[in-house]
């Protein structure tokens, strides 16, 4: 199943919808002329043979949850992995959306690492709030935040694409929602400037950069600050995991995507009393886990976004 | 002598603080589906307040101005403080910050 978005046209509710109710592993992204496009399925995704940057997106793995949503947290993993290693176009890097741990523990990180490490391929990470609560913040930074900013937020450049990896997690305040802060809003300012407004920009972070529910803080208080800075970009996509189902936006030159977790599913906004996980039969578990694929070709208008589910 | 006042007075210390004890209620608050219930309890000045997490997913119970903070409590786990102060205590969980709530202190009305 693909997201093409060649028309330019917004994703209707149906279509929304659609996207909610796929099964699956990962999104593989292709960005196409500068604007991302899911291509479908990681195994379509790979039998387009595309052109250009590709690179994978996984999120919420969750290393440590043992509850009934997914008691097998490593397993699913390591079936995500293990689909990765076998598309045949090895993808450029990954990106892994936050989360990566439960509880912050050595012990969970070792394991995402051992696991993660398997496709051997570069991995960009940014935190989720479940990476940044030992007591002392340090194992998430000790591991990913060697050479970031702040709470550890960085950029890095690839075939032409500027990549900025945010963190939307760290100093939370009460009654709000997810929050990228002065400090870090006045860098990606920085960040932006000088560069040219047909540079291909790519920004992923844990929380959706978007109010795709506030009512369960599914959003970030200040993403207009930052979605100020890149309105001049023609194109510009946006990745985020977090609410562990797959959702896409499309506002003017933005694309906004958010990838399946490879641990558990979450409910649809509203959809239940709260956002925690959702117990699925086990039949169905592995529809709903899943990777991403993103795929960038020079001299097309967007890139391709590719959802692929475990199974199904 | 000097001594034998000082155990005296040790021993009324732990009788009154063991008054004040008795007194003092231990108060419940379940965290579930992401909500802390009750959302706003009224307690008395010397009362113990116990957060215990529901839900499948940690949360932590933070003051907005650092009185108390803690730990993420994973499935099952408690959390308790004692509240000596009178005045309102607004909180929130550091993971998911939509999720408000809070302790109002009363004075104790004399032990």
């Amino acid at each position: 199943m693909s997201h093409n978005r060649d028309h330019g046209e917004g994703p209707n509710r149906r279509k929304v919808l659609e996207c909610m109710t796929w099964a699956g592993t990962g999104v593989l992204w292709t960005i196409a002329g500068g604007v991302p496009h899911s291509l479908g399925l990681v195994g379509e995704a790979a039998a387009q043979e595309a052109k250009g940057l590709t690179f994978l997106q996984i999120s919420d793995s969750h290393m440590g949850f043992d509850k009934p949503a997914n008691p097998n947290v490593k397993g699913t993993l390591e079936e995500a992995i293990g689909r990765i290693k076998a598309i045949p176009a090895k993808p450029a890097f990954m990106i892994h959306t936050g989360d990566i741990t439960h509880l912050s523990k050595e012990q969970e990180f070792d394991d995402a690492e051992k696991i993660i490490s398997q496709a051997k391929l570069d991995v960009h990470y940014v935190p989720g709030e479940h990476d940044i609560i030992d007591p002392e913040n340090k194992l998430y930074k000790e591991r990913y935040g060697r050479g970031t900013k702040g709470s550890g937020y960085y950029s890095f450049d690839a075939n032409g694409v500027h990549f900025m990896g945010l963190v939307n997690v760290a100093n939370l305040k009460g009654g709000g929602m997810g929050s990228l802060g002065d400090e870090q809003l006045k860098w990606i300012e920085d960040d932006l400037k000088g560069r040219s407004a047909s540079q291909p920009i790519v920004v992923f972070a844990h929380i959706p950069l978007w109010a795709l529910y506030p009512t369960w803080g599914w959003g970030t208080e200040d993403s207009e600050q930052a979605l100020g800075h890149l309105k001049r970009f023609g194109s510009v996509t946006v990745l985020n995991g977090h609410i562990h189902q797959v959702m896409q936006k499309v506002e003017g030159n933005v694309t906004f995507h958010t990838a399946r977790s490879t641990a558990f599913p979450q409910p649809a906004p509203g959809a239940a009393p709260s956002a925690g996980p959702l117990k699925v039969p086990d039949d169905k578990l592995r529809t709903m886990l899943g990777t991403a694929s993103v795929t960038f070709k020079q001299g097309e208008q967007r890139l391709a976004i590719i959802d692929t589910p475990l199974a199904g | 002598m000097k001594f034998v006042i000082a155990r005296a007075f040790g021993a009324m210390v732990l009788l009154v603080a063991s008054m004040a004890a008795a007194n003092a209620a231990n108060i419940e608050v379940k965290i579930d589906n992401f909500s802390y219930s009750p959302q706003t309890v009224t307690v008395k000045a010397g009362d113990t307040v116990t957060w215990t997490n529901g839900d499948d997913i940690p949360h932590t119970v933070t003051s907005k101005t650092g009185a108390f903070r803690s730990k993420a409590l994973d499935t099952d786990d408690k959390f308790s403080f004692t509240f000596t102060t009178p005045g309102a205590f607004p909180y929130f969980c550091a993971l998911h910050p939509h999720m408000t709530g809070s302790i109002v202190v009363e004075a104790s009305g004399g032990t």
